[in-house]
């Protein structure tokens, strides 16, 4: 059996999409026909302009309809998988409560002089980031978030009397590095301060970061941008709990 | 404009609920009354005519608020010192006192006997003059509803812009506001709640919203004014007084014109972990302030709502408009400019949910007769189906108008999915104008019966939200709070940010700005 599929409107094979999109120009016969026009450089052939309807002075709105010239075979898709399993809170709470068998400890921070902690905070505060709730509404998680420009010893105390499982630290500003720096200068604190098994997980996260510098950083994990609160509490779940008890 | 009340509710039932948020929240009032903040000090400072930021961009509130609280603390108010300085070393204004305070080349006293009176008597003068700006700005508000009108209809169809510029959102709400919005309201950046001063001057640059400014106020109340007299109908413009600032901002509010400001009692504690004490004392003179504006407040209730379930935590947003009516009243609001929050979160899977929202609608409908109540449209439920998403809208439109609400915040079907495309934002107005327009007067048609789902699901949400305020008042509301009765989230009233910036007040102290407030604009003049 063929693995090249098309698009299903009422019957097998045939192609059929809808598609809705603005131009920015009146209502008018020339816009219908930049708009069939799109929609045939786009591969719908025919393309059908069903609805359309100016908003305010100077754009429109349609609705096309179209057969897609295009093919795809299921065999070439490639996906790349994240390396652990998107947990619901729910789903995070009870791994917790369950294995963990107390509270998960979780200190956030922005280090240095950086005072910009929309990061940490879209992860953290309970009001989150893109509909999603911030680790504060984890039932099982015991979130600390320390704000911004802590100096590192300070943080590296906190975490040590709290005796945190993990580590979050969000880092905006990059003129001169800085970001780097401060990363640098945490990840060593803590190995200074705490003999391996003990040391907590230690995640940054930053718009401007590469997720592939980990190693070179000395955390275990970078976040950088559209990361959402569910990420963080997936990845501390798995690094945490359920990749141990895999390989144990 | 009173609603009728269409649920068989105990009216007795209605005055304990009323009778327990007094009560609980009488001692957090008292805590108010007996604390400032530095936001306090500052806002006071504003009020008395200090504006501007030093070229690092702090501003000048703070600096001089940093240099006093250096030298004296905060504990005797910031006029006392402040207007001793002035008066003892004859400067001219709070500008270069300002600047000679940053330079450190002030050294604050508290004044005792004449030289404390003469300095309240010169700081009162001074805060007398921006308690005018806002009474003319009131007026100013008042004369051009009557010239230019109101909208035609209720609720009012509130729109959200928010593009982090202020000169890009100045198009964007003008041309909302022709496609039908009667309110715009400018969504703050993602973390101005946090920051402990409030930015100076025109923005254009912001985290998913445009920074609250002074500036960025004027020259949207000045391109609204132009719009409203083109389209024959007020545009009110909304903004937050919300955080570290509450009360700074909701001065700049009054100073500026605004219409409405989110201010709700909890929301910074519960959400934002702002230390109980520093909201609470901050926002009873952003209440204030806005009860002289004549600013409409909108609550925070939806919140609630997003984070536990709607149909087991509804009694929870019963409680919390209570309250906030309770702290509103107390500030000084009367009924017309309360926009007690509530929305439409039940999980639409759910059998009988657009019955309950109704029940829910309604119950808030005769509980606050008079207030312009604030309907809040899905988020929660919303998904990436956009197709559904707009069917969930017209019931939440339908919701609102059967119901009788004062403003409608008009839902996105790509709420969760992007920020909201002019498209969308035209599809979101068509969808209410439709409602509206097929059935808005259903208001009048909607009577349910005295026996039916309806009626009883709302005794049954007032009776818990009265089971829930008693608890609250054994235990004690900053208690209640800090062991997590709302939300899930728990508080307790010595952590949380802005703690530090709260003393008690000592004997001597000394606020015009309350004072002037408390005294109501009769005697003023």
């Amino acid at each position: 059996m063929s693995n090249v599929i098309r698009p299903y409107g009422d019957t097998t094979g045939d192609g059929m999409v809808q598609l809705s999109f603005t131009l920015p120009v009146p209502h008018d016969k020339r816009a219908e026909g930049a708009a069939a026009q799109l929609a045939g450089k786009m591969g719908l052939d025919p393309a059908m302009v069903v609805h359309a309807a100016q908003i305010g002075t100077s754009h429109t709105f349609f609705v096309v309809y179209g057969k897609a010239n295009h093919l795809v075979n299921l065999d070439d898709v490639n996906v790349v998988e994240r390396d652990y399993p998107l947990l619901t809170a729910k789903e995070v709470n009870g791994i917790v409560k369950e294995r963990l068998g107390r509270k998960l400890v979780v200190v956030g921070a922005c280090i240095g002089t950086d005072a910009h902690t929309v990061g940490i905070d879209a992860i953290l505060n309970i009001k989150g980031f893109a509909g999603e709730k911030g680790l504060e509404y984890y039932r099982e998680l015991r979130v600390l978030n320390l704000g911004a420009q802590v100096a590192v010893p300070d943080l590296v105390n906190r975490a040590i009397a709290e005796q945190a499982d993990a580590v979050l630290v969000s880092q905006v500003v990059t003129q001169r590095d800085a970001h780097l720096h401060n990363t640098r200068e945490m990840s060593a604190a803590f190995r200074e301060a705490l003999p391996p098994q003990r040391r907590p997980l230690l995640i940054i996260g930053g718009p401007r970061f590469d997720e592939t510098m980990a190693g070179e950083l000395g955390v275990d994990r970078i976040f950088s941008r559209g990361t959402t609160p569910a990420d963080v509490a997936s990845y501390i779940t798995h690094a945490l709990i359920t990749s141990k008890e895999m390989v144990a | 404009m009173t609603a009728p009340a269409l649920l068989p509710l105990d009216t007795d039932l209605i005055a304990k609920a009323r009778r327990l948020a007094r009560r609980a929240g009488q001692p957090v009032v008292d805590i108010a009354r007996s604390h400032t903040t530095v936001a306090v000090e500052r806002a006071m400072l504003r009020l008395a005519g200090l504006s501007g930021a030093d070229p690092d961009g702090i501003p000048w509130v703070n600096r001089l608020l940093d240099a006093v609280r250096a030298d004296v603390g905060i504990g005797h108010g910031a006029a006392l010192p402040v207007f001793h300085a002035m008066l003892s070393e004859g400067h001219p204004d709070l500008t270069l006192l300002a600047h000679k305070a940053a330079a450190g080349a002030v050294k604050f006293t508290v004044p005792t006997g004449d030289a404390a009176v003469a300095a309240r008597r010169a700081a009162r003068a001074a805060v007398a003059g921006g308690v005018e700006l806002i009474d003319r700005r009131r007026t100013e508000r008042d004369a051009l509803v009557a010239e230019i009108g109101d909208p035609p209809q209720r609720p009012w169809i509130y729109l959200i812009v928010a593009t982090g510029d202020i000169y890009e959102d100045i198009p964007q709400a003008q041309a909302a506001a022709r496609a039908g919005a009667d309110v715009i309201a400018v969504i703050r950046s993602t973390g101005q709640s946090l920051l402990d001063y409030v930015p100076e001057g025109a923005t254009r640059e912001g985290f998913a919203g445009t920074y609250a400014t002074g500036e960025n106020f004027r020259l949207m109340r000045a391109a609204l004014d132009e719009t409203s007299r083109e389209l024959g109908r007020y545009i009110r413009l909304t903004n937050y007084a919300s955080g570290l600032c509450m009360p700074e901002i909701a001065a700049l509010a009054g100073m500026r014109r605004l219409d409405m400001m989110l201010n709700d009692s909890m929301y910074g504690i519960l959400f934002r972990d702002i230390n109980p004490i520093r909201t609470f004392v901050d926002q009873r003179l952003s209440r204030q302030i806005h009860a002289r504006a004549g600013i409409i407040i909108n609550t925070g209730e939806d919140n609630y709502l997003t984070t536990a379930d709607a149909v087991e935590a509804a009694h929870t947003v019963t409680v919390s408009q209570l309250l906030n009516e309770f702290f509103a009243h107390e500030a000084g609001l009367t009924d017309d400019l309360l926009g007690l929050g509530h929305a439409f979160e039940i999980n639409p899977d759910l059998k009988d949910s657009f019955r309950m929202e109704l029940a829910h609608a309604l119950l808030a409908r005769q509980l606050f007769p008079d207030a312009p109540l604030k309907w809040m449209p899905p988020t929660r439920h919303m998904t990436g189906d956009v197709f559904k998403g707009n069917l969930l809208d017209g019931f939440f439109n339908l919701a609102g108008a059967m119901t009788g609400q004062g403003i409608l915040l008009v839902g996105m079907m790509t709420e969760a999915v992007v920020t909201p495309w002019l498209s969308d934002r035209d599809i979101a107005l068509q969808n209410v104008r439709y409602v509206l327009n097929a059935c808005g007067g259903l208001v009048e048609d909607f009577h349910p019966p005295a026996d039916g789902f309806i009626a009883n699901r709302a005794r049954q949400v007032l009776g818990e939200a009265v089971d829930l305020l008693e608890k609250i008042v054994d235990d004690g509301l900053l208690n209640a709070i800090a062991d997590g009765t709302f939300g899930i989230m728990k508080r307790p009233a010595d952590a949380g940010r802005g703690l530090d910036g709260v003393e008690p007040h000592a004997e001597d102290y000394y606020n015009p700005a309350t004072d002037l407030l408390e005294s109501g604009p009769e005697t003023t003049g």
